[in-house]
């Protein structure tokens, strides 16, 4: 498989600096709106993009996400509409990688079958189901790595050394470190925790560690980017839509260049993430 | 398991009933929830627990609740012998607090200093309140700002009873909300909160532990029906919201193949409207809180909301046991309206003395329009899981009194 994932943390790896990911609602505050912000991400310096997929009940996330996900779906996203959307993406950028995010019972409607033909087609790089933990990977994370797309698992604070290989077993792509016990979007962990946290993580695996849940600032995210292998931000986006929806590509745009200068001032060139 | 001779050794170790149950829950959870279900586990085993279990539910919350042939009602609907199992009698007024004396024993083993809980009617909140203050902890309840309007009786009793009652303005702002409520909150507070689901719902081993608490209005039934008739009940009626009060009257009969078990779904305005809350009757299969079963959802998996005059029904899933005994077919799943609901609470009032709540009268009202077919020497017990006394505002408004 082409695995764009794999390609672009190897190229940060290689020019020494960390990622950033960017978290955007598909179809928030509209369709047409959306597939712009979506379409601008890239050139304002996202180097991977998770896309969420709107849920009526989205229990892990705080109340920006959760306005966000309503929003799209009073706009009429769906989920079929969610892969149209990475198909129009991907026609003009065959380089980014794209994750999708969001959770199980959208995908089950749809079919599990059918989804993962379809996003395959589409374009997907990868899936983020937040109400599917390890013990249920039959469901969709095994068929889905068949398929040549990475499941992303999410580790937390919670997740222990005696629980981590389990967590790992069939993760691929990325890891996502969850740095709070707690929602999205509502704070975020002190750095020399989250970096010790890092350390233990990575005495089990090798693959790339991304770090999100409540990064708002350029300033978090240069603090987080010494560490982790990619920072991700997500509530402080759709807040910027929600803010400004009639100009909301323009305001996402805007805000994700000022995040990628704070992770890009992170490192020095000479060293590396990992020390 | 083996269906083949059981329909009582579910779930397996993985919590599913069939193909429903499960843990569907975000990774932090995850740890919880098997720890949960190891020392429920161990509990579960320990003669002491249940001995501590069994003493409260006698002493604080007078068990056993009567068994009450009601014969103005049996004459009036000319058909079926009727008993109620008066549960409505129970402390606090609802079979609610059978689980909650459950799960705080449960919380207290586990060293938990806080408890958190969903309700929709306010009757789940007040027994988790109740208990709290019984055994001196903070307890936090979440409740749909909808239903904190039309249960403002109960959402002054748990104020009264020191809990905090935290208003979820988000979503539909019924029970659903709060259950989404409850567990961002319990993400967020995982080393000293214990969430108290009031129905069995929720991941596993939330559905095995809550129809185990509740077992004992099964249990109980019979061997006062026995004691009463010489025999076994031929029919038992219960109404569903999660599905907690119907289990636990069901689960010790599910193996007595002559023993009939109905359950009734509130049908809202009508199933044909879409205005209600059927989840069996009109739903199909789907992931929510932790657990597959069947929901009320739209073509693309979002989740439908619910309707019905009754809040504690108000809610667009059902626990996952229920969703594999409806596939199985060893229960029946029938549905009632509001206002065939609303009459039932008015017979039940006129003619026995009994004031239940607006979600028992859905079972009677599907009690109504079975029992008349039926032989007079033919056993129908009916659970009578709470009383009426909160719904009064409701039922008045909705026959147009100003109180
Ligand atoms: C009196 C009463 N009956 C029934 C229910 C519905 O719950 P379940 O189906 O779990 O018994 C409630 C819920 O609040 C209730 O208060």
């Amino acid at each position: 498989m082409s695995n764009r994932i794999d390609a672009r943390f190897r190229r940060l790896a290689e020019e020494r600096r960390a990622g950033l990911v960017t978290f955007v609602t598909a179809g928030d505050p509209n369709p047409a709106e959306s597939r712009r912000i979506l379409a601008d991400l890239p050139r304002a310096g996202a180097d991977v993009i998770e896309l969420g997929m709107p849920f009526s009940d989205p229990m892990a996330d705080g109340p920006a996400i959760q306005k966000s996900s309503l929003r799209a779906l009073k706009a009429g996203q769906t989920l079929a509409g969610t892969l149209a959307m990475v198909a129009e993406f991907r026609s003009g950028d065959d380089a980014t990688p794209i994750v999708l995010m969001g959770y199980y019972n959208p995908i089950f409607s749809y079919g599990v079958d059918r989804f993962l033909e379809d996003a395959t087609g589409a374009g997907v790089d990868g899936l983020i189901v937040v109400d599917l933990p390890p013990e249920a990977d039959s469901e969709l994370c095994v068929p889905a790595r068949a398929c040549g797309i990475d499941f992303i698992r999410l580790a937390t604070p919670t997740t222990d050394d005696r629980r981590l290989p389990s967590v790992l077993r069939n993760a691929s792509g990325f890891l996502y470190y969850v740095s709070i016990t707690g929602i999205t979007g509502t704070r975020v962990g002190e750095s020399d925790v989250v970096a010790g946290a890092l350390a233990r993580i990575r005495a089990h695996t090798t693959l790339p560690i991304a770090v999100g849940f409540g990064i708002r600032s350029p300033e978090q995210a240069s603090r987080i980017a010494e560490t982790a292998d990619a920072v991700v931000v997500g509530s402080a986006l759709v807040s910027a839509v929600e803010q400004t929806p009639e100009n909301a590509a323009a305001a996402v745009s805007e805000l994700v260049e000022e995040l990628k200068a704070g992770v890009l001032s992170a490192r020095g060139a000479d060293r590396g993430g990992r020390a | 398991m083996d269906q083949s001779n059981t329909f009582r050794s579910g779930p397996d170790e993985d919590g599913h009933f069939g193909t429903y149950g499960g843990r569907f829950v975000a990774e932090t959870l995850m740890p919880l929830i098997l720890d949960l279900e190891a020392h429920y586990a161990a509990a579960s085993r320990d003669e002491t627990f249940w001995s501590e279990f069994n003493d409260l539910l006698k002493h604080y919350v007078g068990r056993p609740s009567p068994l009450t042939f009601a014969p103005r009602i049996t004459e009036r609907f000319g058909g079926a012998k009727i008993y109620f199992k008066r549960d409505e009698l129970n402390h606090t007024g609802a079979h609610k607090i059978n689980n909650c004396i459950g799960q705080i024993l449960l919380a207290r083993r586990m060293k938990k200093t806080r408890i958190i809980a969903e309700t929709g009617a306010g009757q789940h909140g007040v027994a988790t309140a109740t208990v709290c203050a019984r055994f001196g902890m903070p307890c936090t309840v979440y409740m749909g700002e909808t239903d904190i309007e039309r249960q403002q009786p109960n959402v002054f009793r748990m104020r009264l009873l020191g809990a905090e009652v935290r208003p979820v303005s988000s979503g539909t702002r019924t029970l659903k909300d709060a259950m989404n409520e409850a567990l961002r909150d319990w993400v967020a507070n995982v080393e000293d909160t214990f969430y108290i689901i009031g129905t069995v719902a929720g991941p596993h081993p939330y559905p095995a532990l809550v129809r185990d608490f509740q077992a004992v209005i099964g249990n109980e039934v019979r061997e006062q029906i026995v004691e009463a008739e010489g025999r076994l009940p031929d029919t038992l009626v219960a109404c569903i919201g999660g599905g907690s009060n119907a289990m636990g009257l069901f689960h010790p009969f599910l193996d007595d193949p002559d023993v009939r078990l109905i359950g009734v779904e509130a049908g809202g305005e009508g199933v044909e409207t879409g205005r209600h809350a059927a989840s069996l009757t009109a739903g199909r299969p789907g992931v929510l809180h932790g657990n597959r079963t069947y929901l009320l959802q739209n073509d693309d998996g979002q989740i439908n909301d619910a309707h019905s005059i009754s809040a504690g029904l108000d809610y667009p899933g059902i626990g996952p046991e229920h969703a594999w005994l409806h596939d199985v077919g060893r229960v029946e799943y029938v549905s009632v309206t509001d206002t065939e609901a609303l009459a039932a609470f008015q017979l039940c009032t006129e003619l026995e003395g009994i004031l239940p709540a607006l979600e028992p009268s859905h079972a009677l009202a599907h009690v109504a329009k079975l029992a008349p077919d039926l032989p007079a020497d033919h056993l129908l017990v009916m659970n009578l899981c709470g009383r009426g006394d909160k719904d009064v505002f409701s039922v008045a408004e909705a026959l147009g009194v100003e109180l």
